[in-house]
């Protein structure tokens, strides 16, 4: 058979991976912005005084983190249905990968809230401003410089995760080579295009990323 | 069970001070750090707390800006409970409402400035007038500018913290929580992280403030020339109490106890 590349192959097959892309960039995007919220539902419920919430999020957040992926997808769309909770394989992937993200990212904002000094709490206090305005305009503020570059690692990590979506035939650039390949018994082009746009698109993005996090501070006046 | 319930609902009569400790007591674990402590604030007083490092100095004034429990006593404000609120006839521990509603009586200025460094100096002044007593923005504006211009950092009033000097940041700091129009003024060290030379930028401002502002003030301080200069009534701490207190010439001048006569020629051999 030999190892030959068939540019006919590949540009007939090109329209219905760039397709393909697109629903890839809509599960990263939905899965991160879920993530993205929910990650800090997460970590701010670890900081109120109720040490039921407070416990019983950490343990749930620790679980997710040191279970795989792969099986959480699973179990959303397989086991859920036994539970009555008959779920499309977008939403039980979605629902299982910004869960899964939303884990990390608890990590994350945690840690950058975390580094925010004792007196900027202090002098909320003083200033008698309220528990909201002191997480909205003192806190998250300056916890989230020092966690930007940990949130674009893991914008670029969903991103590289969402081909664990083809296991439940969401129709995401994987699933779509794997589908070209067995129709034509072809391998070789789908895959490596598949690992083109991957690049393509994870390269830029971590410099963006990078030039956002320097925007960000200068924003907030920290250099 | 609870000693507090048995305290007075509020201060009334003559003479109601701004600012009373009654039998305050606070632990950390198992170290008591303030011993049943009592000190009046008459309105207007300016009352400066001396005394050797972990003394408690700091944790008075922490308790009065509400960053602490209390484990014993009470502490009241311009007449009213501040550490408890009145309850079906007795003194419970205050809620966090009923402490919002206090805490707006009191104003600190920190050791170490705790600018936000997210904000201009203006920006700072600012915060608090607009989000907590609802200044419309034009109005808190003006009321930061007039201060900054009275701290001598109008000039400044668009920098970042991070673009101005300790001594430019505390004065910021002292015009941010004058925004607020506190009752009680309450510093801490203020001038203990500056570089000596411009000490003096910090402590004419207070100067100011004495002279110009009927401002009941609390000042934990190391600056003992500062504090004979300045203040009405000096105290001078002890293991969590008051080892002695009285006019700061005769705290300087003539000082009754042992303990009090080392810790001033220590603190004179020292510089
Ligand atoms: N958060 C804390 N936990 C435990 N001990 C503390 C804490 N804050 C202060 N202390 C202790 O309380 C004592 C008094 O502290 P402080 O009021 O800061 O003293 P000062 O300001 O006079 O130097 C010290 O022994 C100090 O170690
Ligand atoms: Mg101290």
């Amino acid at each position: 058979m030999g190892f030959h590349w068939r540019w006919d192959f590949t540009w007939q097959i090109l329209p219905r991976l760039l397709d393909a892309t697109l629903n890839t960039l809509a599960a990263a995007g939905i899965g991160y912005g879920i993530a993205l919220v929910l990650g800090l539902v997460f970590a701010l419920a670890q900081r109120t005084p109720y040490r039921m919430l407070t416990v019983s999020v950490r343990e749930a957040v620790e679980f997710v983190r040191s279970t795989p992926l792969v099986l959480q997808i699973f179990f959303f769309f397989y086991v859920g249905p036994q539970m009555g909770l008959r779920l499309s394989p977008w939403v039980s992937g979605m629902i299982a990968i910004g869960l899964h993200y939303a884990s990390y990212l608890s990590e994350v904002y945690r840690g950058g809230l975390e580094a925010v000094p004792k007196g900027q709490w202090e002098a909320a206090t003083a200033l008698n401003l309220s528990t909201r305005d002191t997480y909205a305009r003192i806190i998250i503020p300056q916890a989230l410089p020092p966690a930007l570059a940990g949130m674009g690692n893991y914008l670029v990590g969903i991103f590289k995760d969402t081909p664990m979506l083809s296991v439940i035939g969401v129709a995401e650039l994987m699933h779509t080579a794997n589908s070209i390949g067995s129709e034509n018994y072809r391998y070789l082009e789908p895959y490596t295009l598949v690992g083109l746009i991957f690049l393509l698109i994870s390269l830029p993005t971590a410099g963006l990323i990078r030039l956002f996090e320097c925007w960000v501070r200068r924003k907030l006046g920290m250099r | 069970m609870d000693e507090t319930a048995d305290y007075p609902l509020e201060l009334t009569g003559e003479d109601v001070p701004m600012v009373r400790f009654l039998n305050v007591t606070k632990r950390y674990g198992p170290l008591t750090v303030l011993d049943k402590l009592n000190l009046d604030v008459a309105e207007g007083e300016m009352v400066s707390v001396i005394g050797p490092s972990g003394s408690g100095k700091t944790t008075v004034l922490r308790m009065l800006m509400t960053l602490e429990t209390i484990n014993g006593g009470v502490i009241y404000v311009d007449g009213k409970p501040l550490t408890h609120m009145p309850k079906g006839g007795r003194l419970v521990p205050a809620d966090p409402r009923y402490l919002r509603r206090m805490r707006a009586n009191i104003g600190m200025c920190f050791q170490h400035f705790n600018l936000f460094p997210h904000m201009t100096a203006l920006q700072n002044c600012m915060e608090g007038p607009v989000q907590v007593l609802g200044l419309p923005k034009a109005e808190a504006r003006a009321r930061s500018e007039e201060l900054l211009e009275m701290v001598g950092m109008i000039d400044k009033k668009d920098q970042h913290p991070s673009r101005l000097s300790g001594g430019q940041q505390q004065r910021v700091a002292i015009a941010r929580a004058l925004a607020m129009r506190p009752k009680v003024m309450l510093f801490d060290e203020v001038t203990s992280a500056l570089d000596p030379e411009v000490i003096g930028e910090v402590t004419n401002v207070i100067r100011k403030l004495v002279a110009e502002f009927k401002l009941t003030m609390l000042m934990v301080t190391h600056q003992m020339g500062f504090a004979r200069d300045i203040s009405d009534r000096v105290c001078f701490f002890y293991a969590g109490r008051i080892e002695e207190q009285g006019p700061p010439d005769a705290l300087f001048g003539n000082p009754q106890r042992e303990r009090t006569q080392q810790f001033l020629s220590a603190v004179k051999d020292a510089g």
